[in-house]
């Protein structure tokens, strides 16, 4: 890993990429802000959104369709440009960050390649990475074992349940040990049983690797139970309105979600959403939303 | 992805444009192939040009100047003749568009006929639905030559030729088309006790549509092939088919009556199959489309 | 066997229309050269196997002629799918450009490939059948090294991937399947483009002109039986695509049976 060093501040950047310097940042956006459209009718999606994830901090981005929380997360990860401010990661530009193979993506859809057996999907990023064949092998069933789908290795995606398929995406994610799990709505499309598996097996995962992960999701339930913290966004245009602390124990499980504690978090990060959807009103100026046209359009 | 609800005024004139731009590419292609490798070019019996190169290819017998096929059509069809090539060429053409048409417009009905049959009774279906699967892993134009000497050398043979080339892709896509809908959006109709006929004309046909757009796109062409392979080899004495045999055989005296004929047959199948996109544009309006073709 | 118990219905009327035929032919002494019996065809066939109108050596000419236009037209089918692919932007352009050339009736330079390559030669025939199959292989190529998930193309690009290792790893791949549709289309069309040229004139060991010289001089038995070999020959070619699909890709939902071939 080239372990870039910023021009400014000379913070330090370990060789492994795994870790920076203890109290920076994993992600520091600053003033970011990006505009969709041509010249003539501007649409802006994100305005002025400074947000600091530390290092092991499970983060959700909570908000209304069309809050730009997809956009966001794409610009964390490099995929589309932000047109004001700044994104960093690990201390340095995302773009830097992304070449350095800092991040690791899930998106809505599993994305799997129908082509390529389970095992194989989950050792793309390694056969991209040059890495050779023993330690592909060794990586993939380590990945396969941590999600529970040792004896499906050999099977093609379309034989996998939606659930199953999108455990196969995490251990993809997770195979070239990246410091940071970018998840877009990665359990959106499944049913209410499966979706708390899986939010359960995710946090045990995070547990256990200490990853970094920034979690997008329309569900409240979900982020409350998942987050360390929730920032709650608001639409047109886009911004990050309040940051819930969630302040649960862990390890979270079946209590957790009976708790009072628990409940009275869903209250209150539903009236923040509320509260920014009043402000948002107001503005009620653009036709679309422009996440959707962007980053969810054709998604089920 | 690629679904929008309406197209843009721009998108259609940028294909028109880059059609216009193939055309002319085409022409440059052609000349410059003949500056290359041609055969020398004399203006008032002095040779104005010797290119570097000759390719077989690039004669004058086997690709003329177009500015000589161009002349040509406008001169008199044969030595002495009222009526020009172009004019005569244009004349074929009608002829052997009144037989495409024809056996589109029956194979077309026919096909969606016998689609709606099938999709109704599963037992006919099955006895002959295989048949018409197969039909697509066939070259069935083989049977032209054998129906123009069975019914003889005439308009009607070409018509049935014509006629069963576009019978049987409109068939398989009508009966994808008729299945196509949502099976909720026939729950619905159940839900609403409506009668198979309402099923039909409220949910099936307009759902069959694009399928059956897509079905008439191909069989714009096979009719003008069913016809044109009727006419020509199975011995006609109108249409571009006989044209294009008749001035193959005088290829070595003017190659550009040959020339001529194909772009002439060319025209024709583009303009059918512009006719045909415009017909779908229009009764698809507002419908969300795939983005080309 | 399941497969042959759906087929019942089809194969009765087959035995049917063939009984039928073959008894109003011989009830009503219909004359063969107006039309000929079932049993006639194939006596037909068999009688002119090797000698006669020698249907077995004409049947070699005219499938040489179409696997080797086959060949032709695949490989510049995809060298032009691959370099049009290079260019992202001008997809939109060439596909429909492509489409509408596509509706040329391409047969029609069938005389133009006989005067170039010699009406007697084989060359003649590939060539109309490499132009026809040339169009449906481009298409569809260029169709699935574009037509990709744009979640697969953010996640390669999440991996800083090189367009090289994009194209080997997702677009090939993704490829693939619209190929062999192409592929399917275009065995049928490779004999129709021989065939056809044989139409417009050449050997007389070959298929086109069989069926073309046994209905002028109105032995439609021959006939018939010509065309039927025509039709095996199509059927035969479409198979062997449906087996090289089967074999590149077991995991296509076409190949796992989810929707009708």
């Amino acid at each position: 890993m080239g372990a870039a060093r910023p021009p400014a501040g000379g913070i330090r950047v370990n060789a492994t990429g795994e870790s920076g310097a203890a109290d920076q940042p994993v992600v520091r956006l600053t003033g970011v802000g990006k505009t969709f459209g041509a010249m003539d009718a501007p649409v802006v999606a994100l305005a002025d959104i400074n947000l600091e994830i530390g290092r092991g901090e499970f983060v959700s981005l909570i908000g209304p369709s069309g809050c730009g929380k997809s956009t966001l997360l794409r610009l964390i990860g490099d995929l589309t440009d932000a047109t004001d401010g700044s994104v960093e990661v690990n201390g340095k530009p995302a773009r830097r960050a992304r070449l350095d193979r800092d991040y690791g993506m899930v998106f809505q859809s599993p994305v799997l390649f129908d082509w390529r057996t389970v095992e194989d999907n989950v050792r793309l990023p390694l056969e991209l990475f040059g890495h050779d064949r023993a330690s592909q092998d060794r990586r993939a069933s380590e990945m396969l074992e941590l999600v529970g789908l040792t004896e499906f290795a050999k099977r093609h995606p379309y034989e996998l349940s939606g659930g199953m398929q999108q455990r196969v995406a995490i251990a993809r994610a997770l195979a070239f040990s990246p410091s940071l799990l970018l998840m877009d709505e990665p359990f959106g499309a499944l049913d209410e049983m499966t979706r708390e598996r899986m939010n359960s097996e995710v946090l045990s995962i995070w547990e256990r690797t200490g990853i970094t992960v920034v979690f997008v999701t329309h569900s409240i339930p979900e982020a409350v139970f998942l987050s360390s913290r929730v920032a709650v966004m608001s639409a047109r245009p886009g911004r990050v309105t309040r940051i819930v602390e969630v302040d649960l124990p862990r390890p979270r499980g079946l209590e957790t979600r009976e708790s009072p504690r628990y409940f009275n978090l869903i209250i209150e990060v539903r009236e923040a959403l509320r509260a920014g959807d009043r402000a948002g009103a107001a503005s009620e100026a653009t036709l679309a939303s422009p996440e959707r046209t962007a980053a969810e359009g054709g998604i089920g | 992805m690629t679904v929008q609800t309406a197209r843009p005024r721009r998108t259609i004139l940028r294909r028109i444009v880059s059609f216009l731009v193939f055309i002319v590419a085409v022409l440059v292609v052609w000349e410059a192939f003949k500056l290359l490798a041609g055969d020398p070019i004399f203006v008032d019996g002095e040779k104005i040009w010797d290119p570097p190169l000759t390719v077989w290819l690039a004669t004058d017998v086997n690709l003329p100047h177009t500015w000589v096929i161009w002349n040509r059509t406008l001169a008199p069809v044969t030595s002495g003749a009222k009526e020009s090539l172009g004019g005569y060429l244009i004349g074929q053409a009608v002829f052997t568009m009144r037989e495409s048409l024809t056996g589109f417009a029956i194979g077309g009905v026919l096909g969606i006929a016998l689609a709606t049959l099938f999709v109704h009774f599963r037992l006919i279906e099955r006895a002959f639905v295989p048949y018409v699967v197969a039909s697509q892993t066939i070259p069935i134009i083989a049977l032209a030559p054998l129906i123009m000497f069975f019914t003889g050398h005439n308009v009607s043979s070409v018509i049935i030729i014509a006629t069963y080339l576009c019978f049987f892709p409109v068939t398989i896509a009508m009966l994808r088309g008729l299945r196509s809908p949502d099976p909720r959006a026939l729950e619905l109709m159940r839900s609403y006790a409506a009668s198979r006929r309402a099923v039909l004309w409220k949910v099936r046909f307009p759902a069959s549509l694009p399928y059956l757009f897509t079905a008439l796109k191909i069989t714009a062409t096979a009719s003008i092939v069913g016809a044109i392979v009727g006419e020509g080899p199975g011995g006609m004495q109108e249409g571009l088919g006989r044209a294009l045999m008749f001035f193959s055989q005088q290829y070595a005296i003017s190659p550009e009556k040959l020339w001529a004929s194909i772009f002439v047959t060319a025209g024709l199948g583009i303009l059918f199959y512009l006719a045909v996109v415009g017909a779908e544009q229009w009764v698809l309006r507002g419908r969300p489309q795939a983005a080309f073709g | 066997m399941k497969a042959l118990q759906r087929n019942i219905p089809a194969l009765l009327i087959l035995a049917a229309i063939l009984g039928g035929l073959e008894l109003f032919v011989r009830a009503a002494d219909v004359k063969s050269f107006i039309f000929p019996a079932p049993s006639a065809v194939w006596t037909a066939l068999l009688d002119n196997w090797n000698e006669g109108y020698r249907i077995f050596p004409a049947a070699k000419v005219t499938l040489t002629e179409a696997l080797g236009g086959l060949a032709m037209g695949t490989a510049t089918g995809l060298v032009v799918a691959f370099a049009v692919s290079r260019f992202p932007r001008s997809r939109d352009t060439v596909l429909p450009l492509a489409v509408a050339i596509n509706a040329i009736p391409i047969v029609a330079f069938a005389p133009i490939a006989n005067n170039w390559f010699g009406i007697l030669s084989p060359y003649s025939k590939m060539a109309v059948a490499a132009s026809l199959v040339f169009f449906p292989i481009m298409i569809n190529v260029l169709r699935g090294l574009t037509d990709v998930d744009s979640s697969a193309l953010e996640l390669m690009r999440s991996y800083g991937a090189s367009p090289t290792a994009v194209t080997r790893r997702l677009r090939i791949p993704n490829a693939l399947p619209y190929f062999l549709t192409g592929l399917k289309v275009a065995t049928t069309l490779s004999l129709i483009g021989a065939v056809v040229g044989e139409y417009f004139g050449g050997l007389t060991d070959t298929l086109g002109r069989v069926v073309v010289g046994a209905a002028s001089a109105l032995r439609f038995d021959i006939t018939w039986s010509a065309i039927l070999v025509v039709a095996l020959a199509g059927m035969g070619m479409y198979l062997l695509a449906v087996t090289v699909e089967r074999v590149l890709i077991p995991w296509h939902p076409s190949v796992r049976g989810d929707q009708p071939a």
